[in-house]
């Protein structure tokens, strides 16, 4: 980076704001993926106007910024890309305001999506969004990312959420969207365009989120299915019976063997998929709800179905979900997970098609997922050092990514675009969509400075 | 797209990359640059082969799971501080792509080396242990300072060195010479308010312990147990007063105490700072000290959490020495902390009363976080009539308090900001005595009693049992 512009930097946002520093810039090449690239300064911006100020000297000298939050995704939106800025927002990690009386709480992007969930429930709320990396990422980077979890089905994603969000743009300038209140129809939805943006239109420096009461308790229950097919048809017949369930959990025969090979919970491992179910409501709702869940799975063709009584049992069943993903680290030397998402009732012709991909390709493919809202995870395993191991799996996730969409879903889910699914995303969507969204890039960054070559297809 | 309108057909495109390949393509052309996967590339190892594993530096799958229970990163914010942040440079260096730094060096030293992130690591990667292999493979470049150098060669390098070289601190105490001399020279800029700290900071010394234990120490009442005491050089000279504690409440759960003598240090120190070397033959001592008594004791107990986990750890410090590899497993296997001791072996009848209190826990990292002794300590306590316990936050994995070996020595802002943050958690939950069961721990803690003023007292967990055995 010249001389001129680090003096710029540091000037606007004060020397110990400003990293350039070879060690520093080596541990900011990377995210969750294998993507690696060195920016060519860090900046760790604690106010909208820092953030401003950067976003006025990259745009006035053309250079690339990158966002990032903890830099836990998985498609690469977060890593740097060459020449760039990266902007640390993880040090924006004040809550500003939880309002009980108008359930909302307001906070800085570098919040912690977990820290804030654990904030808002002292006072007796819930911020419902809990995806698998609730610990570590920020709530910044869940709107960036549109960030869902297991508990969509019932609660939705983090732009279900969102009612305000202040912005600033390329340029500097800032944009102050949507606020306090739930209905709010003055103007366009601009809020929404930056949900999910991954960083390319914009920097979200302040959120304003809904909050609703926290529930009280929550069940589980657990069944292995003989027929993966039975599993979702009792997803279906749940909610027809007018359960919505707070999570619907699948495991595939060989994530079953991968978790009990790890935890040994006494899982069954000749049937096809492990279901686990929890509702959550008030004590006796829950108990009410757990029993017809239990009663729908045994109906519906499960095996072992073990229905928690009390929130210890519960607390036993949820073992084996967050098992995976330790349970799935072992198996291989390294793993990509992807996240395509169908409609419901495709869901077992996709495992049947993942079946014979992993076939195909020699890959092992293993397959959890979300499905009351058709997200499936298949984890290919593979190894790093080994390239033609390597080629396969790439072969696989490119059939699986077709297969997805052919089936009428989507590419991902809740992990986004970034680059890994980039090339991809004219199979996912029609050419006058995707015009539109370069045009709307154009017209929010004109010079094509914010997290350029994510997101949008190459031209 | 024809019927589209002008305005969007003609809009000017924002820089994009090209792909060069499908989907996982190893490199994305972008603008003047491009993009690239990181290519593992072994062979390419800076450290030479041993240190540390390039295989186990590929274990970290970046995650960022160690993040929010590293404390530094929980300072900072920033990933240089972080687990994450440590391993990325020492394979930065490996690639080739970093020199290996003062700026490496420093970053790994900012590590407290609780371990906080190996209890969290969804691979299981044992990231303290990496972060401790690149210390030494930098110490050959970098050594450490002279002073650090001087105090883990000479000075904590059994209990017996330690009590005769603090011999003239405890003089300089007694005679109240350090406070004296932190007046004389107080009003000096920079020196004055630092050593006025260190005084503050530095554990009174105490009469050793040492030379009081007897080769063998009888139970009290019917024994049921024979266990070897190992005795820290911490314990010795600072804290002998909680070894003696451990010595009574030993003998009261019915154990017969065989100690030893001439006990080298636990290595944990030397560990700790790069010194590998002096480390394992610290371990050969003890083992072939403690080996002629294995088959007669139940157990080696100790009462500093620091030394239980290093004395476990001997397994894994010999693992690749031959001559030493089987009796440094036979010798881990029989190591227990004082706390696991207890708890495994109290005697139901032995009553534990004490005046009403309430009480808090503070995890040490290397009896939590190392050995997952957790929940032992807490029953024991639990055991004493009058005593009610209460959570402090981040329990699990622990929060380090700062102390850290001689962190709060070498990184006093940061172990400073560390301990005034649990301070605050102690506040929070109101008790009026904090519990721990490692030196360090306990100083550290005393200094931030000192420092935020509350009316607490700081024990061991022995002492509390001490206090509390109903005649």
């Amino acid at each position: 980076m010249d001389k001129n512009t680090l003096a710029e930097l540091r000037q606007a946002l004060g020397a110990d704001r400003v990293s350039a520093a070879p060690e520093d810039l080596a541990t900011y090449a990377y995210d969750g993926t294998w993507l690696e690239t060195q920016p060519d300064v860090v900046v760790h911006p604690q106010t909208t106007e820092h953030v401003a100020a950067v976003l006025r000297i990259a745009d006035a000298r053309r250079i690339p910024v990158v966002p990032r939050g903890s830099a836990t995704g998985l498609a690469g939106a977060a890593v740097p890309v060459p020449g760039s800025i990266c902007l640390n927002m993880a040090r924006m990690n004040r809550i500003l305001d939880i309002s009980t009386a108008d359930t909302l709480a307001v906070t800085q992007p570098g919040v912690i999506t977990y820290d804030l969930q654990r904030a808002v429930e002292k006072l007796g709320l819930f911020y419902p969004p809990d995806p698998a990396s609730v610990y570590q990422c920020t709530v910044g980077g869940n709107v960036a990312t549109n960030a869902g979890g297991p508990r969509c089905l019932k609660y939705g994603v983090t732009g279900d959420y969102v009612l305000g969000l202040h912005v600033v743009l390329a340029g500097g300038h800032v944009l102050r969207l949507g606020g306090r209140t739930i209905k709010d129809v003055a103007g366009y939805d601009l809020k929404r365009l930056f949900i999910g943006s991954e960083g390319t239109l914009g920097v979200v420096t302040e959120i304003t989120v809904r909050l609703i009461p926290k529930p009280t308790a929550q069940l589980t229950a657990l069944a292995g299915f003989p027929r993966l097919a039975d599993a979702c048809q009792a997803v279906g017949a749940i909610l027809q019976a007018g359960v919505i369930p707070l999570v619907t959990e699948l495991m595939d025969r060989a994530t079953t063997k991968a978790v009990e090979d790890f935890k040994h919970l006494g899982l069954a491992l000749d049937v096809e998929a492990h279901l686990l179910v929890a509702v959550d409501g008030d004590a006796d709702l829950v108990q009410r709800e757990i029993a017809i869940v239990a009663d729908i799975l045994r109906r519906s063709g499960a095996r072992d179905v073990r229905q928690a009584k009390s929130a210890e049992e519960s607390e036993a069943l949820w073992e084996a979900r967050r098992s995976i993903s330790p349970a799935i680290a072992r198996l291989a030397r390294n793993k990509l997970g992807e996240d395509i998402t169908v409609p419901r009732s495709k869901i077992p012709k996709m495992v049947a098609r993942l079946h014979d991909i992993s076939q195909a390709n020699d890959i092992p493919i293993v397959v959890y997922g979300h499905i009351g809202d058709g997200n499936l995870h298949p984890t290919l395993l593979c190894d790093r050092r080994d390239g033609a191991i390597m080629q396969r799996a790439a072969k696989a996730a490119g059939e699986l990514l077709g297969a997805a969409v052919a089936l009428g879903g989507t590419l991902t889910g809740e992990h986004g675009i970034g680059v890994f699914k980039r090339d991809h995303i004219h199979e996912g969507l029609d050419a006058n969509a995707l015009a539109y969204m370069t045009g709307v890039k154009a017209l929010f960054d004109p010079h094509g400075i914010m997290n350029p070559g994510k997101k949008l297809p190459a031209a | 797209m024809s019927d589209l309108p002008r305005s969007l057909t003609q809009t000017p495109r924002p820089a994009i990359i090209r792909p060069l390949h499908p989907i996982l393509a190893t490199s994305w052309r972008l603008g003047k640059g491009i993009m690239t996967i990181y290519d593992p590339a072994p062979g390419q190892q800076v450290f030479g082969p041993a240190l540390p594993g390039y295989d186990d530096l590929q274990g970290c799958i970046r995650c960022g799971r160690c993040l929010p229970v590293c404390p530094t990163y929980g300072e900072t914010q920033l990933e240089m501080f972080s687990p994450r942040g440590r391993l990325s440079l020492l394979r930065a260096v490996e690639d080739g792509k970093l020199a290996l730094t003062p700026g490496v060096e420093a970053h790994l030293y900012h590590c407290l080396d609780c371990r906080a992130c190996n209890t969290v690591c969804p691979p299981g990667v044992h990231i303290g242990e990496l972060i401790l292999a690149g210390r030494r493979a930098v110490e050959e470049k970098y050594p450490r300072s002279p002073v650090i150098r001087f105090m883990l060669t000479q000075v904590l390098t059994g209990a017996e060195r330690a009590e005769i070289l603090s011999a003239p601190l405890r003089a300089v105490q007694a005679g109240r010479l350090d406070r004296f001399g932190a007046w004389l020279l107080g009003p000096l800029p920079l020196l004055g308010p630092k050593l006025r700290e260190l005084v503050e900071f530095a554990p009174r010394i105490g009469k050793p312990i040492r030379r009081e234990i007897a080769a063998t120490t009888p139970a009290k009442g019917a024994q049921r147990h024979r266990v070897a005491f190992f005795l820290g050089c911490m314990m010795n000279v600072v804290m002998p007063d909680v070894s003696r504690a451990t010595l009574r409440v030993l003998t009261a759960a019915g154990c017969e105490v065989i100690t030893p003598r001439g006990q080298a240090c636990c290595g944990a120190p030397q560990d700790d700072q790069a010194m590998l070397d002096l480390s394992r033959d610290m371990a050969r001592k003890n083992i072939a000290l403690f080996e002629p008594h294995l088959d007669d004791v139940e157990a080696i107990v100790t009462d500093c959490a620091g030394c239980s986990a290093a004395l476990k750890e001997y397994a894994e410090w010999l693992h690749d020495d031959a001559d030493w590899a089987g009796r440094a497993r036979r010798f881990s296997a029989k190591v227990r902390d004082v706390t696991e001791w207890l708890d495994g072996v109290w005697p139901a009848e032995r009553a534990l009363r004490r005046a009403p209190i309430t009480a808090t826990y503070h995890d040490p990292c290397h009896l939590a976080n190392c050995q997952n002794v957790r929940t032992q300590p807490r029953r024991l306590l639990g055991r004493v009539e009058g005593l009610e316990l209460r959570l402090l936050p981040d329990s699990h994995p622990v929060r380090c308090c700062g102390s850290a070996g001689i962190y709060n020595l070498t990184h006093t802002p940061m172990a400073l900001g560390l301990l005034d943050k649990k301070m605050a958690d102690v506040a929070a939950t109101g008790a009026a005595l904090v519990v721990s069961a490692n030196p360090g721990c306990l100083l550290q803690l005393s200094w931030g009693q000192r420092r935020s003023r509350q009316p607490i007292e700081i024990k061991h967990v022995v002492q509390v049992l001490d206090e509390s055995l109903a005649e």
